[in-house]
This record gives structure tokens, C-alpha cells and sequence, in this order.
């Protein structure tokens, strides 16, 4: 159908996803900022069945390089690193916090749909374990307010934590249930060769661990990961000439919100990813429950439980029953990130938007091996930046 | 923090200095130059008010591994606050004992030291908020 | 007597944390009763880690300016006392003059003179209001005292701090004659870039302390022709228990004089706020009509004696909170809670 809505404005035609690629997320000590950004490109890029002298132009996300590895400038870098200097291609850097990646394809998407260019390779990277843990910490923190949060002393684990708190004011949400979001996804990201963790948890071993900020624990926190991933998109109407594996781009939301939690309407919704969902479900010309399985940015266990009421899977305040009752297991009703989502998988911020439409693509074309879900025509992505500030929803069509 | 970018911040960080939009009432904390209702109409209307430094707690939250620079203070409360003028804001609550600090207390400002650039830098003081004792 | 002036408010502010003076001993293995007891110091304030000489300054002269609904634009003249502002080079009273919105038409400088430097703030802005170039003027004696860990100082060096607003409209407390002895005397002394102070051990007592006290109240006294029985209240610095009965009892005062003023058991030495808090103490009950004497002591070495005369407007003050009560509300902390606190751990 003909993309029609706020972000579809201009849209002339419609877009494919023809080629994944991914590192292993994880703490990757042995490998390079552009050890990643290569290795995922050219895996995209192997898996489209294009060569680099097809591509019109490079779309980048990440977060922060300039911290975490001291390097901006990186869209020529990510060029010159995959060896195509002489080429000139034109190459962009998009940040937008943990939004990198999912801002990155959704701009590249519209780029290819306005028909301005037809072959896009679109990137996430980040390098995050150079850097001390408290360096790390300061650097995810300049995604919130600096001025107004980070400086009083309010990081993000405590941004979410205050979020948590107030949904279990509310909703009566508890702490078992938000746990049951680390033990899902642990048990997804087992299935799934790319993750940082192989390892399940219970719900005790989540409850028991390490407080980080009330009431979350370590285990209701994604980690700290290394990584990067690639998709190479072209014009629907093209994609038959370089593969048979490709996943129709349905739809894109983009939506932004206050950069400080404080000055939210809702503490407990997420205004920018309501606002994201209806643009997308509006192009795409469906509903939430026209959702077959979905992968949300669980950066944290609550982030989750936000995630799926705020895309109206369930309704406000249910997104913890709902996944205390297997709702969202993968052999749920709506599986929900079967990838092991980022607190299975990783999180390595500029990545996680574009590993989230990789792990869609996958599932879609039937190449999601031992995790693969049944059936499914449609696959949401869920990609937030900051504590709400920005979010990107995403939704593909497998073509089966 | 530098010193430039301390300063800058000083009558909201000291006083709570907030605005109040000339044509609807609005109160913004900190102070915008523009009310988000009243867009262009409010800019050159845009008055300084101060917020009184009374509120209650929205949602809060106890940091166990918080901002490096903080980490003396561990574990220390986080909270979101809403003044009694309606603004919301983001601040420490000290000075209390941790299982007192409930959703829907009753705070109140107080004047501290924020955070200090190393030992040879600037200090920065603002606000932090303690419990109203009934 | 439109060049009176005096006392139109006054606020306080002692950190909420505290570490008794037996605790302190168990760590240096000493008979920590017999210190306490000696010392006349049951426990002393410790600063919480965001406090510092600003912080407790600020607080106070608030609490001064809220509790008359007097607004800071008033405030002409802010000068703090202190021997641990928390720049060696910035002033404290800038920061308070930016926090009670006095900026930018004031005069200010920050003061040191070890434990009398907030008193000699005081007779700053009182002459000050006298001769008319201000309206109302701040004097805050305030400190964050450090003492070398295992030092005989470390029993009473405390935190706290009082800010006093003079004026001549709504005067609570009138000076009616203040005057100071001073010498060159070291018997205590911190060199620039030295964390800790050093002091002359006994020198502390007879040749400095002593002397000096006696001096200026003796001073004083013969000046204006007054004796320990006509005051209501005497309050003397206090850098333990002890020191401030002993010279009253050697001036002639008696204890029930001295005892509402006495905070050091319960705080320590605050050092600029030590005498100055104590007047708090006092201004929190007195009655129109009673006559307060206050002598402060500084190392280096001076005394200043202030003799005040209570007034009627007393009962527009809000006393409902008193400075008693704020020290009562506390938290205790043992000595590694404190060294953390004090930045006593070396880290690099």
C-alpha cells in the first residue's frame, strides 16, 4: 500500500530490508570500533547479494564514539574502513541516544522511498567497554538532562527505577513481574548465537541480585555491551534482482517527547512511543493486535512492561500480568523480543535499533533458527532513546 | 562542569528561579523563554518568578551505583518532585531516613553542595529537598 | 537613638550527623568516659558530605530573613566569618549574597579569625547599620572545622554556624556596647595549603583562651559599669564543656547563666558559630526586658564582648522551632561513616 501518515509524507515508494548483519554483542575485548562496523557491514552486504560498488549511501547510528572511544566523524570512517574510500560514497552519522540505530533506519528508509537514493547500507555501532564502567555510566547519562537530571545526581538506571516505582503505585505492578521480563528474554537470548548472555535466570536469582537503583536490580538491567549490525535496504520494486529474502518496510513512526522524565504528562507512559506506534500502525494500515511478535527496547525490565502497553498490546497497567501469564513468551500469544531483546542479547546503544529490525527480518524470512516464531506476516520494532525523549517504532512484512 | 556553565544556572539552582508566562499564567521551572502554550504570543512576556521550595514526591528512587560523582553518598535518594506552583523537577531527597521517603510526602528545599569539579575546580551548590516533618 | 542598632533576626544551622566523643577514642585507644567527661563534649556535629561553610551559611541567614519577612534586596552589607570557607580564594559571602537574592548591591568580604571571626563580623555590620550606610546587614559565623585524625582536636571539631540580621527597625536585641581584646598570641594556626591545624597543646588555655576572654568581658564590663549579676544570660566561646563554665565561674557568672548558651556537649566546637549559636540558643527563650553577654574567643588571639538588651519585638519572632530542637533531631555515625565523610581517606 501507499505509505500515508505524518512520517509517510513524500513517500513515493516502498521500501525492502534485503540484507542483515551482525557481531556478536558481548564484551569484545580482541575487536576494534571498525573490527565491528566492518564485520556487520559486510556480512549485510554478503547477505543482500550486493556488492560495495551498489551501494548509493551509508546511514550510521551511534550514540556517543566521541566518549566512548574518544572518535567522531565516523560515517567516512565506517567507509574507508570497509575499503571503499574511492568510492565516495556519501555516508551520515545519526544520533540519537539508544535511538541511534532505529533513527538511522528510519531515515534511510525515507531516503530510498523519496527516491533519492536506491541502495542503502544502514549501520549501528558502539564500542562501549574501553571505557571505566563510571565513564560509561556518565556518558548513557548525557542522554538524559544533563543540566536538569544527571547533574543533581539522577542517572538512567534511576530514571527507569523512578519509573518502575510510580507503575507499581498504580498498577499494583511487583517486582516478580518485572523480573519475569529478565527470565524471558534470558531464556530467548539462549536460543540466539549473536547474544552477550547463555545463561537462564529465575525469578529469585533476578530479585536476588545486586541492587542498583530501587527496585531495580542488576538483573533488570540490560548491560554493557560491544557491537554493531547492518541492513542493506532498496526499493521494494527492486529487490527481486539481488535476493528472494526480502522484508517489506510496512511502516515508520518517529516521535519525540521532554528531554527530562520530570516534565513528562505520564511517568508511567511513554508519550513519544504512543505517538511513534500510531504513525506506524497508520502506515502500515494495521492495529496492534495485527502484530505478530515484536522486539522492544528492554533496557531495562520495566522499559518492557511500558513498552507493551504503550504500543497497546495490553492495556495500561497490564503489561505485568501479561507477562507473569506467558503473554509474551515466545511461544506466547505475542512473543515478545525472542532475540533475548537487550537484556538477553546486549546492548550496545548506536546497535540495538538496527539488531532489533535484523532479529524482525530474520523471523519474517524463516531464518531465525531454533527461535524462530510461527507464521508471522508482521514484526514490530520498539527503539527508545533516552527515557522516552525519542522513539522509533518499526513495522516489516515478511513476504511468505 | 565549567565555571561559564555554573554561573549561567545560578538563580535557578540557588533560587528556584522559575517563569511565568504574561499571558496564560503558565509556570515553567526552569525558566523558558517561551510559554509551550503560548508559543510567539508569550516571547518579551515571559516574567521571572520564584518557586517557594515546597513540593511532594512523584516517584523516587534509592541509587545503589549511581553517578560517579555521588558515589560517596550511597546510597542516595533520587526523586521527582512537584512544587506546590506545579512545576516538576528532579532532585536529591537528604538528610532522612530511607524508609520514610514515600510517594506523596512533603518536601521542602534546602541549599547544598551538588557536586564539585575535582578538588581544584568549582563547587557547585543547588538544591536538594528534605522531608517536611508533620 | 536613631543610631541604635541591634538584632532584628537571627537563624541557625547544625548538620543533622553526629559522632560521639567515645567513639572517637576507641579508635585512638584512649579512656573515651574520661575524655568526654574531661571535655565536657558528649558528641560533635559532622557535616554531611554535601555540607560545607556555604551551605550551613546559606541555610542560616534563610532561616534569618524568612522568619521577620524580610526580603533579601534589604540586605546591604553580608560578611562571614570562618576558618574553612570552602574557597582560599573566592568568597563565601557571594554565594550566600546570590542565594538570599541580596545580589548585586551589597558589601561583602569573607573574614578569618579561627573561632571569632563571625563575632567580628557582627560588630562589622553593626557599625555599619549605625552609620547609616545599610539598612540591614548579615553576620554569619559559620564553620566545617577539620582536625588532624588522632588529634586532641578531633574530640570537639565540629560544624554548624548562626547568621545574625542587624538593623535599626524591629530590633529583637539591641547591642548596647561591644568591645574586643586582641594580641598576637599562636596558639593555634593553620599554615596556606596545610589541611590540618596545628595548636600550642596547654598554650591553648591560660595565655590564650583565658586572657583574652577575661579580657574583653572585663573590658567591657568596667566600660559600661556592669556586673555578672545584671545579666540574664552570658554565653562565652565554647570550644569544649568546660572552658566556657571555667572562665564564667573565674568572671563571677554563675552556671544557670551560662547553661541555656552551652551547646558544646551536645554539638562541639563550631569554632565561628560556637558563641554565636549559643546567642541563638539564648534569643530562642529570652523575654523582653533581659540583658545577654557574649564573649567570643579566636586564636590568633582575640575576644569580643557584646552586651545586648532584649527587646518587646522578641514576641513577633516565630519561635515555634527552636535550635535545641533542630540539634536534638540527629543521626550518630561511627568513625569510619565519619572519616568517608570528612574526606579523611586518602584515594589517590
Amino acid at each position: 500500500m501507499a505509505p500515508t501518515g505524518k512520517d509517510g509524507r513524500g513517500r513515493r515508494r516502498d521500501v525492502a530490508v534485503i540484507g542483515v548483519g551482525m557481531t556478536r554483542f558481548g564484551e569484545l575485548w580482541d575487536r576494534s570500533f571498525r573490527d565491528l562496523m566492518t564485520e556487520a557491514g559486510a556480512k549485510a552486504i554478503d547477505d543482500a547479494g550486493i556488492s560495495g560498488d551498489d551501494i548509493d549511501a551509508v546511514y550510521l547510528g551511534s550514540m556517543s564514539a566521541g566518549r566512548f572511544i574518544g572518535q567522531e566523524h565516523i560515517a567516512p570512517l565506517m567507509i574507508d574502513s570497509a575499503g571503499l574510500s574511492d568510492r565516495h560514497i556519501p555516508a551520515t552519522r545519526v544520533e540519537a541516544a539508544c535511538a541511534s540505530g532505529g533513527v538511522a533506519f528510519k531515515e534511510a528508509v525515507t531516503s530510498v522511498a523519496a527516491g533519492v537514493n536506491d541502495i542503502i547500507v544502514v549501520g549501528g555501532v558502539e564500542k562501549m567497554t574501553d571505557i571505566s564502567g563510571d565513564d560509561a555510566t556518565e556518558t548513557l547519562a548525557t542522554a538524559a538532562d544533563q543540566e536538569w537530571e544527571g547533574f543533581f545526581g539522577a542517572n538512567f538506571p534511576g530514571l527507569y527505577a523512578m519509573m518502575a516505582r510510580r507503575h507499581m503505585h498504580e498498577y499494583g505492578t511487583t517486582r516478580e513481574q518485572m523480573a519475569e521480563v529478565a527470565v524471558k528474554n534470558h531464556a530467548n537470548a539462549c536460543l540466539n548465537p549473536h547474544a552477550q548472555f547463555k545463561k537462564k535466570l529465575t525469578v529469585e536469582q533476578v530479585l536476588n541480585s545486586t541492587m542498583v537503583a530501587e527496585p531495580l536490580t542488576l538483573m533488570d538491567c540490560s548491560p554493557i555491551s560491544d557491537g554493531a549490525a547492518a541492513v542493506v535496504i532498496c526499493p521494494l520494486e527492486r529487490a527481486h534482482e539481488f535476493t528472494r529474502n526480502k522484508v517489506r518496510v510496512a511502516g515508520i513512526g518517529h516521535a519525540t517527547d521532554t528531554l527530562a522524565l520530570h516534565n513528562r504528562r505520564d511517568i508511567c507512559t511513554m508519550d513519544a512511543v504512543v505517538a511513534a506506534s500510531s504513525r506506524a500502525y497508520s502506515q502500515a494500515g494495521i492495529g496492534p493486535c495485527d502484530v505478530d511478535f515484536a522486539e522492544v527496547h528492554d533496557c531495562f525490565t520495566i522499559t518492557e512492561i511500558l513498552a507493551i502497553e504503550d504500543l497497546g498490546f495490553f492495556k495500561k497497567g497490564q503489561g505485568g500480568n501479561a507477562t507473569a501469564d506467558g503473554i509474551t513468551a515466545r511461544d506466547g500469544q505475542i512473543p515478545i523480543n525472542v532475540s533475548g531483546g537487550l537484556k538477553g542479547k546486549g546492548h550496545p546503544v548506536g546497535s540495538s535499533g538496527i539488531a532489533q529490525i535484523i532479529e524482525l527480518a530474520l523471523q519474517l524470512r524463516g531464518d531465525a533458527g531454533k527461535r524462530q516464531v510461527a507464521d508471522a506476516r508482521y514484526g514490530l520494532a520498539h527503539n527508545v532513546g533516552g527515557s522516552g525523549a525519542t522513539a522509533v517504532v518499526s513495522i516489516l512484512e515478511g513476504s511468505q | 562542569m565549567s565555571a561559564p556553565g555554573y554561573w549561567r544556572e545560578i538563580p535557578q539552582r540557588y533560587n528556584l528561579l522559575a517563569s511565568r508566562c504574561g499571558v496564560c499564567g503558565d509556570v515553567d521551572f526552569p525558566p523558558r523563554v517561551m510559554c509551550q502554550k503560548c508559543r510567539r504570543e508569550s516571547i518579551g512576556r515571559m516574567e521571572r518568578v520564584g518557586l517557594s521550595g515546597r513540593g511532594n514526591i512523584v516517584t523516587y528512587s534509592i541509587l545503589h551505583t549511581g553517578m560517579p560523582a555521588f558515589s560517596d553518598q550511597k546510597p542516595y535518594v533520587i526523586a521527582i518532585i512537584e512544587t506546590e506552583e506545579g512545576p516538576r523537577l528532579t532532585a536529591q531527597i537528604v538528610d532522612c531516613r530511607h524508609d520514610d521517603v514515600k510517594i506523596g510526602a512533603n518536601v521542602k528545599s534546602v541549599f547544598r553542595k551538588v557536586n564539585e569539579d575535582g578538588k581544584e575546580g568549582i563547587i557547585s551548590y543547588g538544591y536538594k529537598f528534605t522531608l517536611v516533618k508533620e | 537613638m536613631n543610631n541604635a542598632s541591634g538584632i532584628v533576626s537571627y537563624g541557625y544551622n547544625v548538620p543533622r550527623y553526629r559522632i560521639r566523643a567515645e567513639e572517637i577514642a576507641r579508635v585512638w585507644g584512649a579512656d573515651g568516659k574520661r575524655i568526654s567527661k574531661g571535655l565536657n563534649v558528649i558528641e560533635k556535629s559532622v557535616p554531611g558530605i554535601d555540607e560545607d561553610t556555604a551551605t550551613i551559611s546559606v541555610e542560616a541567614a534563610r532561616m534569618a530573613l524568612k522568619r521577620r519577612g524580610i526580603d533579601g534586596k534589604r540586605v546591604g552589607a553580608i560578611f562571614v566569618g570562618s576558618e574553612s570557607h570552602p574557597y582560599a580564594v573566592k568568597p563565601t559571602g557571594t554565594i550566600v549574597g546570590e542565594a538570599i537574592c541580596a545580589s548585586p548591591e551589597f558589601y561583602c568580604a569573607d573574614l578569618e579569625f579561627a573561632c571569632k571571626a563571625g563575632t567580628a563580623a557582627m560588630q562589622i555590620v553593626h557599625s555599619m547599620v549605625m552609620s547609616g550606610m545599610i539598612e540591614y546587614g548579615l553576620a554569619i559565623g559559620a564553620d566545617t572545622s577539620q582536625a588532624a585524625p588522632g588529634d586532641t582536636l578531633e574530640y570537639t571539631a565540629s560544624a554548624g554556624g548562626a547568621a545574625f540580621i542587624f538593623g535599626k527597625e524591629g530590633v529583637i536585641a539591641n547591642l548596647n556596647t561591644t568591645a574586643s581584646f586582641t594580641t598576637d598570641t599562636p596558639d593555634f594556626w593553620r599554615r596556606e595549603g596545610a589541611h590540618y591545624p596545628s595548636h600550642g597543646g596547654r598554650f591553648t588555655g591560660e595565655p590564650a583562651y583565658f586572657k583574652h576572654t577575661q579580657g574583653a568581658a572585663r573590658m567591657l564590663m568596667e566600660k559600661i559599669g556592669t556586673t555578672p549579676s545584671d545579666y540574664d544570660y552570658a554565653v562565652f566561646h565554647q570550644p569544649n564543656g568546660k572552658f566556657p563554665l571555667e572562665v564564667g565561674r573565674m568572671l563571677g557568672f554563675e552556671k544557670k547563666q551560662l547553661d541555656t548558651g552551652l551547646l558544646s556537649p551536645l554539638i562541639g566546637n563550631t569554632y565561628s558559630g560556637a558563641s554565636p549559636l549559643g546567642l541563638c540558643a539564648i534569643l530562642d527563650e529570652a523575654k523582653e526586658g533581659q540583658r545577654i553577654f557574649m564573649t567570643s574567643y579566636g586564636s590568633g588571639a582575640g575576644s569580643d564582648a557584646f552586651d545586648f538588651t532584649v527587646t518587646g519585638e522578641i514576641g513577633k519572632v516565630d519561635r515555634k522551632k527552636t535550635l535545641r530542637e533542630m540539634i536534638a533531631d540527629c543521626e550518630r555515625v561511627d568513625y569510619a561513616i565519619y572519616s568517608k565523610m570528612r574526606e579523611k581517606l586518602r584515594r589517590d
